[in-house]
């Protein structure tokens, strides 16, 4: 492979091993701040024991979460050097303004929080949940405008042998990456949800602490509900967003080969890319692609062969990863709909059935949210910024392969070494369930363990 | 042209005050074996930086993304240059963070000697491999139109590895002083020891520095110009006299205050030597990466101008705020609480 090749390998690896830890602490986050509130509110030591439980998982999630991101940022100059020059401009500023305004304030309240039970009244120390909430939140909208510029880049000139920002309100209002953000953090309020009830599904099948594990999986269903109803929504905008900003995009991920108006979506449809064609379409639904694409069962789509074949994504991955996510998440939305009529009710530690489907459906919402930023990112090839750089174009010219392997083997064996011991970490304090004794408030549960 | 000064200004306070703020958590990994003796006097050490080390490290996070917003270039061709030392700074970085969160989380010795050695290689790598990489920058790199003339083993040098070494002794120095505020009883008392101790290696360590800087780099040609510009060099050798002055008396504040001075002055004093350049070129003078021709355009930077104004001072405000907060020396052995 050349660099070209292993730089993208070692950003895919990279990002996506980024990406377990983000999602789940975009919503867990949430979670947790709404404990602390129901706690301060109505003073139940249950909230302040689930607060503490659900805040150690959040916690331990949340540094990989953090050390990951650094390589991030640093793999865009050490990797794709030529792109940051050529985009810089434009590109550096959303990054920049993310650590300003989101990174300080996440990083510094999770240690209020973290270390401060004692030494911050109740109030600030539910402040401080909440701001590290809002400021991962956050985060997430700053590297998705970013993002979303790459895949609709607005507000820019050519201008020195560059693209240099020309309006600042054009990148912030930029409808992409808004978009994607709603989509993305709603996936991870999904994830978190469904990890929630996976625990607690866990404990509830072993009927122990069941008051405490009840309530979690009631409060998680409802949040499950909530986001995975919104995160589709959320996903048919983008993808008409994609119709209209990246027909390419749209026309692999939908397997379409032919422009036409009136176009058919059909429910079921496996692509024979050589062919140019599918080889399976069948349960066809009249117009409803064109629906889809721009309300209009009559519009007319830009099929594949129309787009030249050095411009067009890897088309199966692209279509099989769309397919894979949405049939995911629909089944979201069943789900949390079971698990939100029977946790109402009593008796949910006798859902057998269910609690086993909610603990073993745990990987999909992760699996879901991978496989849409491949959609994302794969669906966007061979462009780095669509229709301006192709990422061809922006990888290091100074490295050679030699470097990038040795880069990536050490990425892959640090990351998985961590994954391993992160998933040891959180299977054992998981199961551990919450401290037997309500902890009192004064108490510093996480400091000073060595002690 | 005004806004590239701004910003070449901005990048060097960054910079210095991710050195002085994150500093004294590597001094800290690195000191934590040798200053505590029992299970409890490290965990007693470890969290007295819990609190505080993601805030610190954000700066660096923040000096990256503002190198990349308001200097593109220079981004991109110091990261891709530098890759495979940034990458073992990424590697130490990462294992330090997992480090200090994962120490506590299970129990065995054999777990947390593990991560503890892990906390330590991330400690002691970062600040060996900053001043190596600021040394070679200070001397610049041997870039031309052609691009880089360098490897990883070229930036061992003599004067990389001495400035590496200096970095070691002021984070050493800040970090045992750091554990002396914070602490109390058997830990104080030898993290004052080692401060005291370590500083005369310190003093030695920068007296090299300043003396191989002149012949080593041109850095010295913008004092000439300036002389006024001395008074960096002056305060950071007289922030490091005060160090002692205060150490020697068990003053413990004023003494890691003067340590923070110290860590700045050092960092103005370098970038004050760069002026215009960000990296200098070795080989070839019209090669130099300067805030004119590495910059964003002026309408970005005016934008990052006004984030910054808004936003810097409040993150300022709420980090000191964190700082009074756990103004408290943390917990010891002997169970003492105390402030300072």
């Amino acid at each position: 492979m050349d660099t070209l090749a292993l730089s993208r390998l070692q950003f895919a690896v990279t990002a996506i091993f980024h990406f377990f830890f983000v999602p789940l602490t975009l919503g867990l986050s949430l979670m947790v701040a709404w404990m602390e509130t129901r706690y301060l509110r109505t003073g139940e030591e249950v909230y302040l024991g689930m607060t503490k439980f659900w805040g150690k998982l959040f916690l331990i999630n949340f540094a990989l979460g953090v050390v990951t991101g650094i390589t991030m940022e640093f793999q865009f100059g050490m990797n794709w050097a030529q792109y940051s020059k050529y985009v810089g401009d434009i590109f550096g500023a959303p990054l920049a303004i993310e650590a300003t305004v989101a990174f300080f304030l996440e990083s510094t309240f999770i240690g209020v929080w973290v270390f401060g039970w004692d030494k911050v009244s109740p109030g600030v120390h539910a402040l401080s949940i909440w701001l590290v909430a809002i400021a991962t939140n956050l985060s997430a909208l700053w590297i998705l405008l970013a993002n979303g510029w790459m895949q609709h880049p607005v507000g820019y000139v050519i201008r020195h042998g560059r693209a240099e920002m020309s309006s600042f309100p054009a990148v912030l209002t930029n409808k992409t990456g808004w978009l994607e953000f709603l989509h993305t953090v709603l996936s991870g309020y999904v994830i978190a949800a469904f990890f929630v009830m996976s625990v607690s599904a866990w404990h509830l099948l072993k009927k122990q602490k069941t008051d405490f594990f009840r309530r979690s999986f009631r409060a998680a269903a409802t949040f499950g509900l909530i986001a995975s109803l919104l995160v589709v929504f959320a996903g048919d905008l983008s993808a008409s967003g994609v119709a209209r900003t990246q027909p390419s995009k749209f026309a692999a991920i939908e397997a379409h080969w032919q422009t036409e108006s009136h176009c058919a979506y059909n429910l079921i449809c496996y692509p024979d890319v050589k062919g140019q064609r599918n080889i399976i379409e069948a349960l066809k639904i009249p117009g409803f692609l064109s629906y889809l694409a721009f309300g209009n069962t009559g519009a007319k789509i830009t099929g594949l062969r129309d787009i030249p074949e050095d411009l067009r994504p890897p088309v199966l991955g692209a279509f099989l990863s769309f397919r894979v996510m949405v049939g995911l998440g629909f089944l979201f939305i069943i789900l949390s709909i079971v698990a939100f009529i029977r946790s109402r009710g009593a008796g949910l530690e006798s859902r057998r059935a269910l609690l086993r489907v909610m603990l073993y459906a745990l990987p999909l919402p992760y699996i879901a949210a991978q496989l849409g930023w491949i959609v994302t990112e794969v669906g966007r090839q061979p462009w780095i910024v669509y229709g301006v750089l192709k990422t061809s174009d922006a990888v290091t010219k100074t490295i050679g392969p030699v470097q990038v392997w040795t880069s990536l083997a050490g990425f892959t064996f640090l990351y998985g070494a961590l994954a391993v011991t992160d998933a040891y970490l959180l299977a054992k304090t998981a199961r551990k369930g919450p401290e037997a004794a309500p902890a009192g408030a004064s108490e510093n549960p996480w400091a000073g363990q060595e002690a | 042209m005004l806004f590239q000064v701004i910003w070449f200004v901005l990048w060097g306070v960054l910079w210095a005050v991710y050195f002085m703020l994150d500093g004294f958590d590597l001094g800290a990994g690195m000191l934590y074996p040798f200053v505590a003796g029992s299970e409890a006097e490290k965990g007693a050490v470890l969290d007295s930086i819990g609190p505080v080390w993601g805030g610190n490290e954000v700066w660096l996070i923040t000096a990256g993304g503002a190198t990349f917003a308001a200097f593109p270039t220079t981004y991109a061709l110091m990261f891709s240059y530098l890759y495979t030392a940034l990458l073992l700074l990424l590697f130490s970085l990462i294992l330090r963070g997992v480090a200090i969160e994962f120490r506590g989380k299970a129990e065995g010795a054999g777990w947390r000697k593990g991560w503890g050695l892990m906390l330590w290689l991330g400690s002691f790598l970062p600040a060996l491999l900053f001043g190596v990489a600021f040394g070679n920058i200070f001397m610049g790199l041997p870039m031309d139109a052609q691009g880089y003339h360098g490897g990883f083993m070229s930036l061992l040098n003599p004067y990389g590895l001495l400035t590496g070494v200096l970095f070691v002794m002021l984070f050493l120095v800040h970090g045992s002083l750091w554990i002396a505020l914070k602490t109390g009883g058997r830990t104080e008392g030898r993290a004052r020891r080692a401060a005291n101790g370590l500083w005369y290696a310190l003093l030695a360590a920068a007296v090299a520095f300043l003396a191989s800087t002149v012949f080593a780099t041109k850095l010295y040609v913008n004092y000439l110009k300036a002389p006024a510009l001395l008074v960096l060099p002056a305060a950071a050798v007289l922030a490091l006299l005060a160090i002692k002055f205060f150490a020697v008396k068990g003053r413990n504040l004023q003494a890691f205050f003067a340590s923070c001075a110290a860590i700045v002055m050092v960092a103005f004093t370098g970038v004050a030597g760069l002026f215009p350049n960000l990296i200098p070129s070795s080989i070839d003078p019209a090669s130099s990466l300067t805030l004119f021709n590495s910059s964003s355009s002026p309408y970005t930077l005016k934008i990052m101008t006004a984030v910054a104004a808004v936003f810097v001072p409040i993150v300022i405000l709420y980090q000191i705020w964190t700082y009074r907060v756990f103004r408290h020396k943390a917990v010891d052995a002997a169970g003492g609480k105390g402030t300072y």
